[in-house]
């Protein structure tokens, strides 16, 4: 295995928020059934082309969720997870709860992007609770989508603002799932997580190199 | 057949202090906010309610909380931008919390009224939200023991019933209904629409009259942007 950067594909600016959505939104494979969670990953809705033929579950119970409902459109028994008003498209289906968890942890859905606090080198994803005493502890379906989903992509800003690598060996965080993340998305660079470990597919703005220097666990170039 | 009772007071009567009782709803969509009124206004205390959150704003579900009639909520997200009276009553330690991962909250719902004593899930396998419960390798894969959720009753949100208690819901407004109604003891459903027996396709029922004890019809509220067109 190589880690020398010229091995890595590499843009020259980090990514924005926008272009981080557009990349997830590019590599969900055609027909796919995915979830997006709260936040951030809900930006990559609107980078999805319809050839992509690509299916939103919204957890509270429907398949082919489609765009925010605007004016006149705007129903309260038509949300998302976020609990915004949506819109169904045509093929649209609705199902209750426990019915939109089992096909979460059936195996059914392809694919749920969600945000993070940290992840570690072996999948594991933090993303629920900081631990602060004072906090009020919430978890909603945060859990049931890391252990469900067949592939699990993370997007988030790489550093905290403190500066620490938010991609860790070991989560300090309180765990919403254990080995679950495949790939993480950030605003440096695309990490493949698996067997070979924590592979870097393409850097923005920096270097393998560069980032090994910060980043606390091993980094190797991902092939092809 | 179930009662046809003729007002939310009259539905929600029979529910006594120290109840658990499951209310419908993610969010307002699907929540019977005139039953949960009528059970405000019922008096009833030391309820233990289940539902996903821990009410919006001030209405429904969050003013029972703000009255302190509810001694302990089971659900899977408290915390919202809007749940200031959820937050005051825990941070005064007068209401326990159970937090429940979503979906095994509506696993352990289902498994109430489908007569199952509990099942394994990978769902919050090593996590704090397992911590103390009984844990198996199922091929492989680490799985948490989790129990049903029974109640003495259920107060749910339906678009239509007819007369043999055959409800259809609305959009994501189903969310919890369907599980919930059979997983109570009795179970108070709030409609829009009351028709006749054979009034709805068999087709396309949702949640079989055998689920339902009590119906009322409320009425749904004009869409307020319909004042505003000239």
């Amino acid at each position: 295995m190589n880690t020398q950067a010229a091995d890595v594909a590499h843009s020259a600016t980090r990514l924005g928020r926008e272009e981080l959505a557009a990349l997830v939104a590019s590599d969900i494979k055609a027909g796919s059934f995915v979830n997006l969670g709260i936040g951030q990953p809900t930006l990559v809705s609107n980078y999805l082309r319809p050839e992509q033929a690509v299916t939103l579950h919204t957890e509270n119970g429907m398949l082919g969720m489609g765009p925010e409902a605007q004016g006149d459109d705007i129903d309260q028994d038509l949300i998302n997870a976020g609990k915004i008003p949506v819109t169904e498209l045509p093929g649209a289906s609705y199902f209750h709860h426990a019915d939109s968890f089992a096909m979460m942890r059936g195996g059914h859905l392809d694919v749920c992007v969600l945000g993070a606090f940290q992840v570690s080198a072996g999948g594991d994803l933090a993303n629920w609770h900081t631990g602060a005493p004072d906090a009020i502890p919430a978890v909603g379906g945060a859990m049931d989508l890391a252990t469900g989903a067949k592939e699990v992509y993370v997007m988030m800003s790489l550093f905290a603002k403190d500066g620490s690598a938010k991609l860790v060996q070991a989560c300090s965080y309180p765990l919403t799932g254990v080995g679950c993340v495949t790939r993480v998305y950030t605003n440096e660079a695309v990490f493949l997580l698996g067997a070979e470990g924590v592979q870097v597919r393409k850097t923005f703005g920096t270097t393998l190199a560069e980032l090994q220097d910060r980043v606390p666990v091993p980094l190797t170039a991902a092939l092809g | 057949m179930p009662i046809i009772a003729s007002s939310a007071a009259e539905a929600v009567a029979g529910i006594g202090d120290n109840s658990t009782v499951l209310i419908g709803g993610f969010g307002n969509a699907g929540q019977p906010m005139e039953l949960i009124d009528a059970l405000l206004d019922g008096g009833a205390t030391g309820l233990t309610v289940v539902n996903n959150n821990a009410g919006q704003g001030d209405a429904g579900l969050a003013l029972l909380i703000k009255e302190r009639r509810v001694r302990r909520i089971i659900c899977s997200f408290p915390r919202q931008s809007d749940s200031w009276h959820f937050d005051a009553a825990y941070r005064a330690g007068e209401i326990e919390l159970e937090l429940v991962p979503q979906g095994n909250l509506a696993e352990r719902i289902r498994a109430a009224g489908a007569g199952i004593g509990g099942f394994f899930t990978p769902t919050s396998f090593g996590t704090m939200l397992a911590e103390g419960k009984e844990t198996r390798v199922i091929d492989g894969r680490g799985h948490v023991y989790e129990t049903p959720i029974h109640a003495d009753f259920a107060l749910i949100k339906a678009l239509t019933a007819d007369r043999a208690g055959n409800l259809i819901y609305r959009k994501t407004a189903r969310n919890f209904g369907p599980i919930m109604a059979a997983a109570a003891k009795a179970s108070i459903v709030q409609v829009s629409n009351i028709v006749d027996t054979g009034g709805l396709d068999p087709e396309v029922v949702v949640t079989p009259g055998i689920y339902v004890n009590t119906i009322v019809r409320i009425p749904a509220a004009a869409p307020e942007r319909e004042e505003a067109r000239p």
